[in-house]
């Protein structure tokens, strides 16, 4: 065994004492009593399995598994290989025939966790636009989504306008409230902006919350309409339109897919634009872009509104396909939520977006049995991916290497 | 000949400490003018308050005849006036063509930008080399070429030069020096450059400004200055 091998197990030994101490106060302490065997038992099972991940780490790093991981890496390096020559239509269309074939081969609960996914898809590539293009930190994005679902929810229930009607106005109150948002706080940067976004988002949730005549406050606002299509109807040689509303959830299903996928075209479109590139300089170095003829307190806001226009699409189909709304749906986690996918994908990344998406929303519901240990395994996997993967899942081809991780 | 850039009395703050007092420096069309001094002396200071970064708070700023003292820093390259940042601030996650391309940012003259591209390329090799690389990637002397190179895409009237030798081998530094000799010969280009090494600014420059503690105390020819006792002793080491 060698000295650095050694040192590598005293540390792991330490994690794993210092993670004990950590869980026990949270399993242990019950009822005024103090427990010990629960938290044995729960520590026990995590202190195996990562036991046997170090083995394997240790032992891969030691050269002793490169019987296993030789073939391996070649396979995915053949594979990686095959798939960047292919032409882009050859893996799209398997994509695209089964995201159009999904809901005839899924059941009901397949379909409504696709529908999540889809919706934090959207949301996810609208932040991506300001946090990964732009390279601003915005902690209330959720914000948009709220006032996306509310403008619907509230034109609806009133107003009786349309779905079809209203996703363009709910885009538009969504980039003007970005705007509104954006005008003071887009003057800071880093940090500071965090922080204000933060406050912002807030805001608007605790504005919804309290303003009872308009938003009902926390008792939301029931009796939204779903969206409806008219379709052709042919009764003995006879033609008229049929109105029928949106209600099972396998057509809600194409409705946000539709959107999904408005949105990650448009997104794409935007990465590789002109105002795409501004963006993207205003990331690397605000002030060098400035000096190259970039208005950038104009672009930040630009950012921030189009970010926001596809957080208020989302949020007008969530109001939708609930057919109810209320504050409690746009908490500051579900930023944190739609971030951790931005981040955990790859920033500025749609591939990795929608991965995240996948991830964050999709395998939460596969583990529903561990339920408890969520947030628990939500933060590991943040740590270890962190170490792991810092530029997410699938990054950005950009964002992979910079010149300091390059030695 | 007419002045392209005036300052007259020109005076800066960070917060309540007073950076520039009373500066006024001149340079007139085609000239190369070079301001030399010691660390915190106020050269950057003076170039940032030229480009709008720092505000000054009196005296006045005018380019081609024109009051820029109000201007942001993004509207200066739109009338010619382009910067090299200190510290070169090239985009590190931006190929070296997308730099290039965010330096021609406010032109929409695609043959024109394509012309200037090449140009610039015969100018540095180096960055034709590497255009697919990112920025960050280059050693610091292809950084400072690249910074230039960006700049020069905006094709720019006058160019404002901050300290382009920082951090660079001397053999690096005389290459990069007698590039912008070239484009001021070539292409006109009127040059303000802001200096540490005194001796090289001085030998490219045709009259110099010398800054000390926020102020201009001396103002001559760069070879008069070359040949002053004073300068001999405080910045060329003599």
């Amino acid at each position: 065994m060698t000295r650095g091998s050694r040192k590598s197990w005293q540390y792991f030994g330490l994690g794993l004492a210092w993670f004990y101490l950590l869980l026990w106060p949270l399993l242990g302490i019950r009822d005024g009593e103090l427990h010990f065997a629960a938290t044995f038992a729960v520590w026990l099972r995590v202190a195996v399995g990562a036991t046997i991940c170090f083995v394997l780490y240790r032992l891969g790093k030691a050269g002793r598994l490169d019987g296993v991981l030789h073939p391996l890496a070649a396979a995915r390096d053949a594979v990686g290989d095959a798939m960047s020559r292919a032409p882009r239509w050859m893996l799209l269309t398997p994509v695209i025939v089964f995201a159009l074939a999904y809901p005839m081969l899924t059941n009901r609960y397949a379909q409504d966790v696709a529908i999540n996914v889809l919706v934090y898809i959207c949301l996810g590539l609208g932040l991506n636009v300001v946090v990964g293009l732009c390279g601003l930190l915005d902690l209330g994005y959720i914000a948009f989504y709220g006032v996306g679902a509310y403008t619907y929810a509230l034109l609806s229930v009133h107003y009786s306008v349309p779905f079809w009607v209203c996703l363009p106005i709910c885009a538009v109150f969504a980039a003007v409230a970005g705007c509104f948002i954006g005008y003071p706080t887009l003057r800071m940067r880093g940090d500071y902006l965090a922080i204000v976004t933060l406050g912002f988002g807030e805001i608007v949730r605790i504005v919804i919350n309290n303003w009872m005549a308009l938003t009902g406050g926390p008792n939301g606002i029931l009796g939204i309409k779903s969206p409806g299509i008219y379709i052709p109807h042919f009764v003995d040689g006879s033609f008229s339109f049929e109105y029928l509303l949106l209600r099972k959830l396998e057509y809600l299903y194409y409705v946000i897919l539709a959107l999904a996928a408005f949105t990650i075209v448009a997104v794409h479109r935007i990465n590789f634009s002109r105002i795409g590139r501004a963006f993207e300089a205003i990331r690397e170095d605000e002030t060098a872009a400035e000096l190259m003829g970039v208005d950038t307190f104009r672009f930040k806001l630009l950012a921030y509104a189009l970010g926001a226009v596809f957080g208020g699409l989302a949020g007008a189909f969530f109001a939708a396909r609930m057919r109810f709304v209320s504050p409690e749906s746009f908490t500051f986690i579900e930023s944190a939520m739609v971030l951790a996918m931005v981040v955990l994908g790859g920033m500025g990344s749609i591939p990795g977006v929608i991965l995240g998406a996948l991830a964050l929303v999709a395998l939460p519901e596969a583990f529903r049995e561990f339920e408890l240990y969520r947030m628990l395994a939500f933060g590991g996997a943040m740590a270890v991916m962190m170490l792991v993967r810092p530029a997410g899942l699938w990054p950005a081809a950009r964002m992979g290497k910079r010149s300091d991780d390059t030695e | 000949m007419a002045a392209i850039l005036e300052l007259e009395g020109v005076c800066a703050h960070y917060g309540r400490i007073q950076a520039l007092r009373d500066v006024s420096l001149r340079v007139e069309e085609g000239e190369v003018v070079t301001i030399i001094g010691a660390n915190g002396a106020g050269k950057s200071t003076t170039l940032m308050t030229i480009c709008g970064i720092v505000r000054a708070t009196a005296g006045e700023v005018r380019y081609a005849g024109e009051s820029i003292r109000d201007k942001r820093p993004d509207q200066l390259p739109a009338l010619g006036l382009c910067q090299v940042p200190e510290g070169r601030r090239i985009f590190p996650r931006l190929t070296v063509q997308e730099n290039l391309d965010m330096g021609a940012f406010l032109r929409r003259d695609a043959d024109e930008i394509e012309a200037d591209l090449g140009m610039v390329f015969r100018l540095f090799p180096v960055l034709h080399e590497r255009r697919k690389q990112h920025g960050g990637t280059l050693s610091g002397g292809e950084q400072q070429m690249l910074a230039i190179a960006r700049a020069l895409m905006g094709r720019p009237r006058m160019l404002l030069l901050d300290e382009p030798s920082l951090g660079l081998s001397p053999m690096i530094s005389q290459h990069i020096f007698r590039i912008i000799r070239n484009v001021n010969e070539e292409r006109g280009m009127t040059v303000l450059l802001v200096e540490q090494n005194a001796n090289m600014a001085l030998k490219l420059a045709d009259r110099a400004y010398v800054m000390e503690t926020g102020a201009v105390v001396m103002e001559d020819d760069a070879a008069a200055l070359r040949e002053n006792a004073d300068i001999k002793k405080a910045y060329l080491g003599q």
